[in-house]
């Protein structure tokens, strides 16, 4: 059996994770554009992926990649619901921007 | 500082960039291609932890299906830039950059910030075992064999679902 020796520590990994979760934040509050938001919601799973697979490699423990796997699964199915919400939204009001698509306010 | 350490921040670098460029872009064409190279580069820092599947994975469905998917409903609607993302700040804005500032902070003190001592630095022995197909195909259709027959059901919901939605017309 080889020992795995990285010149990295766990802490990098999670830090940028950290890091793009933030930007994923960032751009969810900022942006108005309902397209990029859903991107960003993206970006904010891949980092959780990351920290999954980084402690799964730490630990010796496959369940953290299985549970990537169905991540990307939900993922999937997730972003092809919600882009067809877009385009029904898209056809109806003629916008993506959030701030116009409000009838479920109160 | 290693040859490996070099490459992880170029990657990691070349990550934030691209993540920044994405929420910066106002217009969304480039925006989905800033965030494809995101996931390319999420993808080298998967091979980097031995997680072979991952990343192939990585490339195969959210680089190549997911996203295509979004390039797809973006050139569909034809939107046009974005009158002006970078607007000055507003009381909405401040906020929003106040607020994630203070999640960025709590996950670094959660996890300890990246230039303390005491880190952990070398990898389970069964790093490179775990990462192949091999080890997660056994593992997937032995001990999570039940879940994985659901996420197919999952996914036909999602196909029927999406039908549904994309119809010309709701009844």
């Amino acid at each position: 059996m080889i020992n795995v020796l990285s010149e990295i520590p766990l802490n990098y990994y999670l830090t940028l994770s950290a890091i793009l979760f933030s930007i994923g934040v960032i751009g969810v509050l900022t942006r108005r554009n309902a397209i990029i938001v859903f991107m960003c919601i993206e970006l904010m799973l891949n980092s959780v992926n990351l920290t999954l697979v980084a402690f799964s490699a730490f630990y010796g423990n496959t369940n953290g990649q299985i549970l990537v796997f169905f991540v990307m699964a939900v993922a999937a199915a997730e972003s092809a619901i919600g882009l067809a919400i877009i385009i029904a939204l898209f056809r109806n009001k003629m916008t993506v921007n959030i701030n116009e698509i409000n009838i479920m306010k109160w | 500082m290693g040859l490996e350490l070099i490459f992880f921040l170029v990657i990691a670098v070349a990550a934030i960039v691209s993540a920044i460029a994405m929420i910066t872009e106002r217009n969304p064409l480039k925006s989905v291609l800033f965030l494809i190279l995101n996931f390319f580069c999420l993808a080298v820092v998967y091979l980097i932890l031995h997680a072979q599947f991952i990343a192939v994975i990585q490339v195969i469905v959210y680089a190549g299906a997911i996203m295509v998917l979004f390039l797809f409903v973006v050139m569909l609607l034809n939107l046009a830039d974005e009158v002006s993302p970078n607007e000055p700040l507003t009381y909405r804005k401040t906020i929003a950059y106040l607020l994630s500032g203070i999640v960025l902070l709590e996950i670094l003190l959660g996890v300890g910030l990246p230039f303390a001592g005491g880190n952990i630095v070398i990898q389970h022995q069964k790093a490179i075992e775990i990462g192949t197909v091999e080890s997660i195909g056994r593992s997937l259709y032995t001990e999570y064999l039940f879940p994985f027959e659901v996420t197919s059901i999952l996914l036909l919901a999602a196909i029927v679902g999406v039908i549904v939605l994309a119809k010309k017309k709701f009844k």
